[in-house]
C-alpha cells in the first residue's frame, strides 16, 4: 500500500507502448519532410476510414474474451454486402445503406457460430479466433470465387472474372468513394473534415458509452472479470458471450464498408485479410492491453499509427534510398506490437503473483521486528 | 416456545459418496433469529451438510441424499442453489465469490440489478435496459446498515482489505429480501480480531431481526460468545447438541476430537542423539489458501514427523515450498547443504522426494501406462533404467528393468491392476495413491514428503499405504514428514507431530500425547 514509487514513473510504465510510439514519430516527422497541414489531413481522413472498424474490437475486450481476432468475419460480410450492391448498381449513399443492411444478418450469423465456437475453447479466445478467421476465409474464398455467377446471380461483366463467374480481383466502388465523407464535410485551412463519418462514428462511441451501463453491459462486464461468480449469480455466461462476439461482428462489418467506402475499391481476396491485425495492432499502440481498452485508447491509437504509417515509408527513402523499408517496416511494426502486449500481458500476470511473495515476506519482516 | 414450528428441521439426513457414508442420520433444529454454532474437524462432514441444504448440483450428481429437510415445517428438496435462495437461504462461501473490479454495490446487487426501461431497450429487448443507479445505492447502502460495520460502498472490491470483501459478500445476502436463513462458512477467518468482533455484533443485530444464522468456526470462543446453541459433528454424525452457556472450549475441543484412543504405541523412537537431517528456518510459501508464515522446523534423521492441523492453515504449504512447487523464500539446509527453493528439480536432485496430494494433477501421468508412472522420475532424474550404447552417445529405456521394478512394487503394495501396460487414470484413486508411492520409492530417496497420502481413498487402501510408509521409513532408515488432515492417523504411524496453526508450527509433541492437547494447538493461533 505504502509504495514509495514514483507517480511519473509509474506512467511512464503503464503507458510505455504509446510514449514508444510518439518517440518513434517525433524523431520520423522532421526527417520525412512532410508539412503539418498534409499530416493534419491524412490523419483526419485516416481516422474517419478506421476508428470504426478498431471500435468494434471494445466490447469482446469488455466481456474478458480478448483481442477479437475474430473481427475479419464482420469484414467478409461487409465485403459480400458491398460486391453485392456494386453487381446492382446502387451508388452513392443509398449504395452505402443498402450494403450496411445486407451485411448485417451475415455478420450475425458469422458471429454467432464464431462465439458458439468460443464458449467451446474458454480462455483460448483469441488463437481461435485467429484460426476461425482462416477457416471463415476459405468459405469466403469459395462464396466470391465459385459460387458468384453460378448460384448468387451477377450481371455485371466489371465485376467478373472473363471466364464467366467468381469476381475479379478488384472491385472499383468509384461511384460510391468517399460519398459518406464528403457529405456534410467541411475545410478547415488544407484540411477535410468528414462530419458525416465522424458524426457516425461518435454514434457508436455513445452508443458504448451508454451500452457499458445497461444491464448486459454490466452483465459482461461481469462475465469478462469472473465466469465462475457470475454463473454463480444467475448471468447466462455463454449467451453473455456470444452476444458480445455478434455485437462486434456485426460492428466490423459495418465498420469494413466505411473503410472500403473511403479507399473507393474491394481488393476482394485481400482487403480483410490483414485488416483484423491492422485494427489490432492500432489498439494496442493506443495503450490497450488485452483485457482494458478505453474510447480513448482507439483515438490515440488510430492517429499514432497511421502517423507512423505516414512517415516511416519517405523516412525509410531518406535515410537508406529504398521506400520498401516503410511497407516492411508498418508489417513488423503490427506484428512485433501484438506479440509484445501479448507476451506483457502474462508477464503481469506473474508479476502480480510475486508480489504477493514478496507481501508474505515482508509481513514475515515485521513480525520479527516486534 | 417449545411447540412453536422451527425455521430449520433436519431430519435424519445421510449421504453416501459412492459407498463411502459421510453423513449418519443427522437431527437438528433451529428456530427462527437463533445462531446455532457448528463446529467439527475437517471431514467430519460439515460442509457436505451445507452443500445438501443449499442445493448444490455435486449433491444430486452423486445421487442425492436420504432424510428430510423442512422449513417452516414444509418438507424442501432443493435441485439448484437457487432454489435454496428462493427459499430464503443465503450462503457465505469459505472463498470469496466477488468480481474483483466492481464496486461494493455493483457486487451486492449483481444480476439483481433495479433498471429502467430506455429506447434501446424498447427496441433491442430487456437486457439494454439501463441499471438505475441510485436504487442501486440505496438498496446496497440499506444492506450495508443490517451491519454493525460500515464498508465503503463505491470501492472497487479488488482494493478492499480482506475483511471489508468479507462483508461485502454478507451485505449481498442481506439485500435479499426474502432472506430467513443465512450460513456463515468460517467468515471470520480472514478478519483481523476488531473485524471478527464486528462481525460476531452483527451476527447479534441480524438475529435481532429474526435472521437464522448457522455460523462454522474453528474459533471455539467465538462459538461460545455469541451462538445461542453448539452441534458438535464428528465422523458424519452429531455428537453433541448442546446449549453454548453449558460449554466451554475444553469441552467442545474434546466432544470434537475425542475418540476412544487406541492402546499407546511403544514403537516411537525419538532418539535424543540422532542428528537432524533437515531443518527449516523462517520459511514462508505463498501458496493460495494454504499460506505459511516464519515457520522454523527441525527434521531428525530416520524419523517419520507428522504435520497436522486444519484445512487452510498452511500445512500442505510446507512441502509444496520446500520442493519448489509454490514460490516460497526462507533458508532449508538438508544434510547440511542448502537447498534452493523454486527449484523442483534441485530438490529432487539431493534425493528428496514428493507425494504431492494433487494426485491427478502433479502425482500422475495419466495418459501413459504403470511402468511409465512407475520409472520416469527415476529414469528422468537419476537416469536409471537406461541402457547406454556408444559410450553414452546414445542411451535406450531398459524395458525390461522397468518392468521387472513395476511388477515388485505391485505385489509390494497390491495395486490392483490388469497389467503393467495399464493407464493410470483407468485406476482407483486408492490405487492411484498406491502407484504415486511407488513411484516415489523407485527414486530410493534419502527423505521423502508425503502429503495427505489417504485423502479420498477407501479403508483397506489406507491401511496398506500407512503401513508401506512405515515399512519404507523403518527398513531403508528413510526419513519421512507426513502432512494429514487426520490426527489420528498421524498419531498412528508418526514418531513426533508438528501441529500448524495460523501458517506457524503451534508445537511439536511426541505422537504419544493425548488427542485433545492436539486438538487445543490445532485452534491456537487460527487466522
Amino acid at each position: 500500500m505504502k509504495s514509495k514509487k514514483n507517480p511519473f514513473l509509474e506512467l511512464i510504465q503503464n503507458n510505455s507502448v504509446p510514449i514508444m510510439f510518439i518517440i518513434i514519430c517525433a524523431v520520423c516527422i522532421p526527417i520525412s519532410g512532410f508539412s503539418p497541414g498534409y499530416l493534419l489531413n491524412e490523419i483526419i481522413t485516416r481516422m474517419g476510414r478506421n476508428t470504426f472498424l478498431i471500435l468494434s474490437l471494445l466490447i469482446p475486450i469488455m466481456a474478458g474474451m480478448g483481442l477479437n481476432f475474430g473481427m475479419t468475419l464482420g469484414a467478409m460480410a461487409g465485403q459480400i454486402a458491398l460486391i453485392l450492391v456494386a453487381d446492382w448498381q446502387i451508388w452513392g449513399i443509398p449504395g452505402i445503406i443498402l450494403a450496411m443492411i445486407i451485411s448485417i444478418p451475415i455478420s450475425l450469423l458469422l458471429g454467432l457460430f464464431c462465439g458458439k465456437m468460443l464458449n467451446m475453447a474458454k480462455g483460448r479466445e483469441m488463437i481461435t479466433s485467429y484460426i476461425i478467421s482462416y477457416f471463415i476465409n476459405g468459405l469466403y474464398q469459395l462464396v466470391v470465387l465459385y459460387m458468384m455467377g453460378p448460384i448468387i446471380p451477377i450481371i455485371h461483366t466489371s465485376i467478373k472474372l472473363p471466364r464467366g463467374y467468381g469476381i475479379r480481383n478488384t472491385v472499383s466502388l468509384l461511384n460510391m468513394r468517399q460519398h459518406l465523407d464528403n457529405l456534410l464535410a467541411i475545410r478547415i485551412g488544407g484540411a477535410k473534415i468528414p462530419v458525416l463519418t465522424f458524426l457516425v462514428i461518435a454514434m457508436l462511441c455513445l452508443f458504448i458509452i451508454l451500452f457499458r451501463k445497461t444491464k448486459l453491459g454490466q452483465d459482461m462486464r461481469a462475465v469478462g472479470q469472473d465466469m465462475d461468480v457470475a454463473r454463480n449469480a444467475g448471468i447466462k455466461v455463454e449467451r453473455t458471450r456470444i452476444v458480445s462476439i455478434i455485437m462486434s461482428t456485426v460492428f466490423a462489418g459495418l465498420g469494413m464498408i466505411i473503410y472500403l467506402q473511403n479507399m473507393g475499391n474491394i481488393a476482394t481476396y485481400s482487403s480483410h485479410s490483414q485488416i483484423g491485425m491492422f485494427c489490432i495492432a492500432a489498439l494496442l499502440v493506443g495503450g490497450a492491453s488485452v483485457e482494458r481498452a478505453s474510447i480513448g485508447n482507439v483515438f490515440l491509437g488510430v492517429t499514432l499509427f497511421h502517423l507512423m504509417f505516414i512517415v516511416a515509408p519517405s523516412t525509410g527513402a531518406k535515410i537508406t534510398g529504398d521506400s520498401m523499408i516503410g511497407e516492411y517496416f508498418r508489417v513488423f511494426v503490427s506484428y512485433g506490437i501484438i506479440t509484445v502486449a501479448l507476451v506483457m500481458y502474462e508477464a503481469k500476470k506473474r508479476m502480480a503473483k510475486s508480489k504477493a511473495g514478496k507481501m508474505l515476506e515482508d509481513a514475515q519482516g515485521k513480525g520479527e521486528g516486534n | 416456545m417449545s411447540n412453536e414450528i422451527p425455521l430449520l428441521e433436519i431430519r435424519g439426513v445421510k449421504k453416501d459418496f459412492f459407498g463411502n457414508r459421510v453423513l449418519n442420520d443427522i437431527n437438528f433444529t433451529l428456530k427462527k433469529g437463533g445462531i446455532l454454532g457448528l463446529v467439527g474437524e475437517n471431514g467430519a462432514g460439515k460442509s457436505t451438510l451445507m452443500k445438501i441444504l443449499f442445493g448444490m448440483n455435486v449433491i444430486r450428481e452423486t445421487g442425492g441424499y436420504e432424510g428430510d429437510i423442512l422449513i417452516n415445517g414444509e418438507e424442501v428438496n432443493f435441485l439448484t442453489p437457487f432454489d435454496a435462495l428462493e427459499a430464503g437461504i443465503g450462503m457465505v462461501h469459505q472463498e470469496f465469490s466477488l468480481i474483483p473490479g466492481f464496486t461494493a454495490t455493483e457486487n451486492i446487487l449483481l444480476n439483481r440489478e433495479p433498471l429502467k426501461k430506455n429506447v434501446l431497450s424498447e427496441i433491442f429487448g430487456d437486457r439494454l435496459d439501463k441499471l438505475d443507479t441510485s436504487e442501486m445505492n440505496r438498496q446496497s447502502e440499506r444492506a450495508i446498515g443490517k451491519m454493525s460495520v460500515h464498508i465503503d460502498a463505491k470501492m472497487v472490491i479488488s482494493s478492499m482489505p480482506v475483511g471489508h470483501k468479507q462483508f461485502t459478500e454478507i451485505a449481498r445476502e442481506l439485500s435479499k429480501e426474502q432472506l430467513k436463513l443465512l450460513i456463515l462458512d468460517e467468515p471470520t477467518a480472514v478478519l483481523t480480531e476488531k473485524e471478527a468482533a464486528a462481525l460476531l455484533d452483527s451476527i447479534r443485530s441480524m438475529a435481532a431481526q429474526g435472521i437464522a444464522v448457522i455460523f462454522i468456526t474453528h474459533r471455539l470462543h467465538e462459538i461460545l460468545g455469541v451462538c445461542d446453541r453448539v452441534v458438535v459433528m464428528r465422523d458424519g454424525a452429531v455428537v453433541r447438541d448442546a446449549l453454548a452457556k453449558d460449554a466451554d472450549v475444553q469441552k467442545i475441543t474434546r466432544w470434537m476430537v475425542g475418540r476412544s484412543v487406541q492402546s499407546s504405541r511403544e514403537d516411537v523412537k525419538i532418539g535424543p542423539n540422532k542428528k537432524t537431517i533437515m531443518s527449516i528456518r523462517k520459511l514462508w510459501v505463498d501458496m493460495p489458501g494454504e499460506a505459511v508464515r516464519n515457520v522454523d522446523i527441525d527434521v531428525v534423521e530416520g524419523e517419520i514427523l507428522g504435520i497436522g492441523g486444519l484445512a487452510g492453515q498452511g500445512k500442505l504449504g510446507i512441502p509444496n515450498g520446500v520442493m519448489g512447487l509454490y514460490h516460497a523464500g526462507g533458508t532449508v539446509e538438508f544434510d547440511r547443504q542448502p537447498i534452493p527453493l523454486d527449484s523442483p528439480r534441485k530438490c529432487l536432485d539431493c534425493s528428496l522426494a514428493f507425494v504431492s496430494e494433487d494426485r491427478r494433477g502433479v502425482g500422475l501421468l495419466l495418459d501413459e501406462t504403470l511402468e511409465w508412472n512407475i520409472a520416469f522420475p527415476a529414469m528422468q532424474i537419476q537416469n536409471k533404467f537406461l541402457k547406454k550404447y556408444f559410450g553414452g552417445l546414445i542411451s535406450w529405456r531398459d524395458e525390461k528393468a522397468i518392468r521387472e521394478i513395476t511388477k515388485r512394487y505391485i505385489n509390494e503394495l497390491q495395486i490392483k491392476c490388469t497389467s503393467t501396460k495399464q493407464k493410470a487414470k483407468e485406476l482407483s484413486g486408492g490405487n492411484q495413491q498406491k502407484v504415486c508411492l511407488a513411484k516415489a520409492f523407485a527414486l530410493q530417496p534419502k527423505f521423502l514428503f508425503v502429503s495427505e497420502p489417504t485423502r479420498g481413498i477407501d479403508v483397506g487402501a489406507k491401511s496398506l499405504v500407512l503401513s508401506a510408509l512405515r515399512k519404507f521409513n523403518r527398513e531403508n532408515g528413510v526419513t519421512i514428514m507426513m502432512i494429514s488432515s487426520e490426527l489420528e492417523e498421524l498419531r498412528m504411524i508418526c514418531d513426533r507431530i508438528a501441529i500448524v496453526s495460523g501458517g506457524k508450527i503451534a508445537g511439536i509433541l511426541p505422537a504419544t500425547e493425548s488427542s485433545e492437547s492436539f486438538g487445543l494447538l490445532m485452534v491456537s493461533q487460527v487466522i
